[in-house]
């Protein structure tokens, strides 16, 4: 029903609209940018970077930022086995994207299906699958995923499997409570004496109607998801040396943070930029979809 | 009354039985010999292994097994510490101390900070203090706590030399009776400059615990504080010329406070996350770091112990957040 009156036009409309609410936060217009800037330099790492990630000068071990020597300039300087921190950034870009958009994938589909099932239904479904998803927050997720990966085993694919595992009751929660706020509502009813099916009104009646709140959730979890794997890489249980991954450069840079600053400051740097982009971009998002929500 | 707080303690049992059954399987899911894993031994004869899986209940159907596993848990037997070989009860209760009392002081700046930055930057809506106020929580939100924790090091402890790098206090006290609480053992103690060498010890681990629970305490109370400031019995308050101070402390500032309360007590999973890396760039002698420590030294039992005593905590203390929830807020109890 509510798939068939959409035209282009209004679809179309409601782009410009959303445009025009997502620019009037002038932070997530600038961190759109950004976050476009980053993107770009984790597809095109291998045209912006100077040297390999993993190429070891073992003649410049721990330069300074600006260094330039025979094999090239280090602008942000070396780590102590001489790699080039830049390049090592700018490849590590890939990996906390990647990581971000997996996880997200994986506990939203994961989520919006159980929250589905259980708003749907209701009854024992609902019972069973909430009460899991309680038992899995009453964990600090941190502490979830550490032991998520000690069964799986260490390394960047375990930790983002986990990581998905402890967000997706987010997913559920939000899914089954907007599906309980539209169940009841005629165009649902009217679907359903069309002679709709379960799964029809489940996923193409009620569905497009809940993906507000999912969306900005969402965010929110693409940027945790990149600080999580980054903070396992770091406890040694993530992303295993010599990735790039941004949080295991960190692990690895610990013992040297009294003598040379910069091996420590721009992964981290990185992160903060990266998770700053994006939560500022979830604002955005949020004041353009959730329109009661903000704007007062 | 009673009714609301029964139901809501009721409502858990289903969620501590769950918590119960991922600690029980956690250590049967792992790969390898459960046996093997929980006796901590290697090369065994093969006596000597029928002999543990007997003790260690392995033989037995699996619901007999957890059963027994909730039995001993009820009775506060978690186990022994494969590392130490001491019960992991008296192991965490040894730590507990230094992770609450981290969590209490972080709590403690982030409150004590977060409410008056989020009610002054709602009063001021759209103010410098404002911009400026909700530009540092949001980047307080976006931190990478341990490299946070890491740039404090290198400022005050390594170039200006204000703090220690890691420990609880310095080696120079030792309180052999002490309640593990440095602070108020240094203070019992007597000895001088014990309490300003555990102080000097808590500031930084505290100030990095406490960046993202205050980032969010204070969007959360001026996004909460807005809301109130637009109710009718706010412009009602001001239009019969109540002075604006009373307007905010006793009209805007006891109700904005209700859904600020639950999210203070939304964080305190946070801290627990938080300790884990915070404990664990300060060498902090706390939950956290055993935790990690216990995983990568594979002491499974350590774990298993430390996974449901933190999972009960943590429900605990959202439980008393629900119903002081139902205290403040009569419109919930009565629903």
């Amino acid at each position: 029903m509510a798939d068939t009156t959409l035209t282009p036009g209004t679809r179309r409309a409601q782009l410009a609209e959303f445009w025009f609410y997502f620019s009037e936060n002038r932070g997530a217009v600038i961190a759109l940018v950004v976050f476009a800037l980053i993107l770009f330099a984790a597809i095109a790492a291998p045209l912006l970077a100077g040297h390999g990630p993993d190429v070891q000068f073992r003649d410049t071990l721990l330069a300074k930022p600006m260094t330039g020597n025979a094999h090239g300039h280090f602008w942000l300087g070396t780590d102590a086995i001489g790699r080039d921190i830049l390049s090592r950034l700018l490849f590590g870009a890939r990996y906390s994207l990647f990581v971000g958009f997996f996880v997200v994938v994986l506990a939203l589909s994961v989520g919006v299906i159980l929250g589905l099932l259980a708003g749907w239904f209701g009854g024992w479904i609902d019972t069973v699958i909430m009460r899991v998803m309680d038992v899995i927050l009453a964990f600090p997720s941190l502490l979830l995923a550490l032991v998520f990966v000690a069964i799986l085993g260490p390394g960047l694919i375990n930790a983002m499997i986990a990581i998905a595992i402890v967000y997706q009751p987010h997913f559920a929660r939000l899914t089954r409570a907007a599906v309980l706020g539209e169940r009841s509502k005629d165009y649902v009813m009217a679907a359903q004496v069309a002679g709709a099916g379960n799964m029809r009104l489940m996923f193409r009646t009620v569905l497009p109607n809940c993906l507000a709140p999912l969306i900005v959730q969402g965010t929110m979890s693409f940027s945790n998801a990149i600080l999580d794997v980054a903070a396992l890489g770091f406890l040694g249980m993530g992303a295993q040396p010599p990735t790039p991954e941004w949080g295991t450069m960190l692990s690895e840079a610990r013992e040297f943070i009294l003598r040379a600053w910069w091996v420590v400051t721009f992964p981290g740097l990185a992160i903060l930029i990266t998770v700053l982009a994006i939560n500022l971009m979830g604002d955005g998002l949020r004041d353009a979809l959730d329109p009661k929500l903000k704007r007062s | 009354m009673i009714r609301f707080f029964l139901g809501k303690i009721l409502w858990l049992i289903p969620t501590l039985i769950g918590i119960t059954i991922v600690a029980f399987g956690f250590v049967r899911v792992l790969p390898g010999d459960p046996v093997l894993l929980m006796a901590g031994e290697r090369g065994l004869s093969p006596e000597r292994y029928a002999e543990l899986t007997h003790q260690l209940g392995f033989d037995r159907p699996i619901w007999v097994q957890y059963g027994e596993f909730l039995w001993r848990v009820l009775h506060g037997d978690l186990g022994n510490s494969l590392v130490t070989h001491r019960p992991v009860l008296h192991e965490f209760l040894t730590l507990f101390p230094a992770t609450l009392e981290l969590a209490f002081c972080a709590m403690f700046l982030a409150i004590v900070i977060g409410v008056p930055v989020g009610v002054i930057a709602a009063i001021k809506r759209g103010s410098w203090f404002d911009q400026v106020s909700m530009t540092t929580a949001l980047v307080g939100y976006s931190m990478p706590i341990f490299w946070w924790g890491l740039l404090l090091i290198i400022l005050f402890s390594g170039v200006l030399h204000w703090t220690p790098v890691s420990g609880r206090i310095s080696l120079m006290y030792y309180f052999p009776n002490g309640t593990n609480f440095m602070i108020w053992d240094a203070i019992a103690s007597g000895q001088k400059g014990a309490l300003s060498s555990a102080l000097s010890h808590l500031i930084l681990p505290s100030i990095v615990l406490a960046t993202i629970p205050l980032a969010v305490i204070a969007r959360q109370t001026r996004s909460a504080m807005l809301e109130v400031l637009g109710e009718d019995y706010v412009r009602t308050a001001r239009a019969k010329g109540m002075p604006p101070r009373r307007v905010i402390g006793i009209h805007a500032l006891r109700n904005a406070m209700i859904p600020v309360v639950t999210t203070i007590g939304l964080q305190v999973g946070m801290l627990m996350a938080g300790a884990i890396l915070t404990e664990t760039i300060f060498s902090w002698p706390g939950i956290g770091k055993w935790m990690v420590d216990s995983i990568s030294r594979r002491d499974y039992p350590s774990v298993q112990g430390g996974l449901l005593m933190i999972a009960v905590i943590v429900m605990v203390v959202n439980l008393i957040v629900d119903l002081l929830y139902g205290l403040i807020n009569p419109r919930i109890r009565h629903r």
